[in-house]
């Protein structure tokens, strides 16, 4: 589903690559972690599969192609298959969570009776029945990042990339969340998520790949994540 | 479903930049007033220029008893001299720019004179044999009027040759002048408003990049992305050109009226041809405010 050949990403040439000659192969209806200390290049692995940037070598290959040569206007096509979530949500304020949702859908030109019956059975999923009517604000950080989940698959991507969607919530919460994480790739979905939380890397068992400093230093089935811990012994 | 959407961004962009959509109309509704109102003086000048030029005559005046040129120092225009200088203007050499030509008698001019005068006291006073007769050539190409000048100017027994044109060319080159400011107005305020409209689209795309930046990320094409901004633009300028349309419009419609009764004579253009420049100023507005948000957005969202 997605494949890094001797990817090097440089954003500017005075510091090292934020990606150094990865090369990795994610497939079809898997769950990876990707793990690693700050800066070592997760956001920007996953910034490459979304063509937000492009590598300064090698070949990205996102559903059999290779992003390279997707041109611009065939990129909104590419990010509708897939689907993304942040750490800081990316809620539209003024909008209700309904809103919100509905608001992928809209932009891709979905007729108003699809998004009628879609974005309650989506919200159901996500566990927020009955609260599609609340604003952004007041919905709990749980809450926000599950509208967010909940924006990203109602286009049913093929693949989900989440950037630390654990980030701001505490240990019962992000366990929601890794739930729903688990449902969605259940049914399909390839989903890379990028976390530095071990306990939850710890306790899914899923397939784990590390980076430091812009480099893979370990890829395991059924990984666990200690890094915190090695940084600070080292 | 995506119109709708784009719509409903359109409106909550129109009204969160309220104040600055309110200038954009007003800066376009004065600049093109102004363009609009160059290009009536442009139509009102080609229009008298296409009606007078037609009429217009070179006249060729024959000596009376107290003409004071050279020509004439052997008095009044005698019969032969008369003969002499109609069939030079009716002869071969000058066919080619020659269409017509009239004699004008004294008893001729005093009843053009009377006309012209009706209501003057001065009409009392005049006799005939103080009024010139008169050859009136009608030319092919009115710019030829030195052929005749110098072909007839020096003979005995003509007084003066006079191009009318002259007098009119006077009346087109304050016109053109008047038009040419207003065109120079036109350009200073359409600049501002381009400069305007860009920078109001750029301060709306910078104030909503969060939801642009999420359309993105949901696939929402470039178009769908940049087509409310584009579209408050034109709808700003769009609203300017109304303003302008029916400021033009209505003040045209005055002046016309008020000056055809001044001078009946001379022919204004007519209010259908106001009419058919206001939708080229409504297209010209939003042509404009399209192509200046679209490229102010190039730089500023993003895909
Ligand atoms: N837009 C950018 N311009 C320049 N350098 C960048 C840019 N984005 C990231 N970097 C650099 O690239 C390296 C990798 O950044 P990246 O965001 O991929 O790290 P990360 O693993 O996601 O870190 P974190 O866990 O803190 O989110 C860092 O050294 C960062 O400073
Ligand atoms: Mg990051």
């Amino acid at each position: 589903m997605i494949r890094f050949d001797n990817v090097t990403k440089i954003y500017d040439q005075k510091s090292r690559p934020a990606l150094h000659s990865v090369s990795l192969e994610v497939n079809r209806s898997e769950f990876v972690f990707l793990v690693g200390a700050s800066g070592s290049g997760k956001s920007t692995f996953l910034r490459l599969v979304l063509k937000e940037d492009t590598a300064s070598r090698g070949a990205v290959h996102v559903a059999g192609r290779n992003v390279a040569d997707i041109p611009g206007w065939r990129v909104p096509r590419l990010r509708r298959g897939i689907g993304v979530v942040f750490q800081d949500f990316r809620l539209l304020p003024n909008k209700t969570a309904f809103a919100n949702v509905a608001f992928a859908m809209q932009v891709t030109g979905k007729s108003r009776t699809v998004i009628r019956e879609t974005v309650p059975d989506v919200l159901r999923i996500v566990g927020l029945e009955g609260k599609g009517n609340r604003m952004p604000h007041e919905l709990s950080g749980g809450e926000q990042q599950r509208v967010a989940i909940a924006r990203a698959i109602v286009n049913k991507p093929a693949i989900l990339l989440a950037d630390e969607p654990t980030g701001n919530l505490d240990p019962t919460t992000s366990m929601g969340i890794m739930n729903i994480l688990e449902h969605v790739n259940r049914n399909g979905t390839t989903v890379v998520m990028a976390t530095h939380d071990n306990t939850i890397v710890n306790s899914l068992r899923k397939r784990v790949v590390e980076l430091q400093h812009g480099r893979v230093v370990r890829d395991e089935a059924q990984g666990i994540y200690v890094g915190e811990i090695r940084a600070a012994a080292g | 479903m995506r119109i709708a959407f784009i719509l409903s961004e359109v409106g909550s962009g129109l009204r969160r930049n309220l104040s600055m959509v309110i200038s954009v109309v007003l800066v376009t509704f004065i600049s093109l007033t102004f363009v609009g109102a160059a290009g009536l003086l442009q139509l009102q000048i080609s229009q008298m220029k296409g009606y007078w030029y037609d009429r217009v005559q070179v006249a060729v005046f024959l000596c009376v008893d107290n003409s004071m040129s050279p020509t004439c120092a052997a008095g009044p225009v005698t019969a032969e001299q008369r003969a002499s200088i109609r069939a030079l203007l009716e002869g071969e050499n000058l066919s080619r720019y020659v269409s017509a030509v009239e004699y004008e008698s004294q008893d001729d001019a005093l009843g053009h004179f009377q006309d012209q005068f009706a209501n003057s006291p001065i009409v009392e006073s005049v006799t005939a044999d103080q009024l010139p007769e008169s050859f009136r050539v009608s030319l092919v190409d009115a710019e030829k009027y030195g052929i005749i000048d110098e072909a007839f100017s020096s003979l005995p027994g003509v007084d003066v040759v006079s191009d009318q044109r002259e007098l009119l060319e006077k009346v087109f080159s304050v016109m053109n002048r008047a038009s040419l400011g207003a065109l120079l107005v036109a350009g200073v305020m359409t600049l501002c408003a381009v400069l305007l409209i860009a920078t109001t689209i750029r301060l709306s795309a910078f104030s909503r990049r969060r939801e642009t930046g999420i359309m993105g990320l949901v696939g929402a094409s470039k178009a769908v992305i940049q087509l409310p901004f584009v579209l408050e633009g034109v709808i700003a300028a769009v609203g300017g050109a109304l303003l302008a349309s029916g400021t033009l419009w209505l003040s045209s419609d005055f002046l016309i009226t008020w000056l055809s009764r001044l001078y009946p004579e001379t022919a204004f253009i007519s209010a259908q041809q106001v009419l058919l420049l206001l939708p080229v100023l409504i297209l010209l507005a939003a042509l404009l405010a399209g192509v200046s948000s679209l490229l102010a957005l190039r730089r500023y969202v993003k895909v």
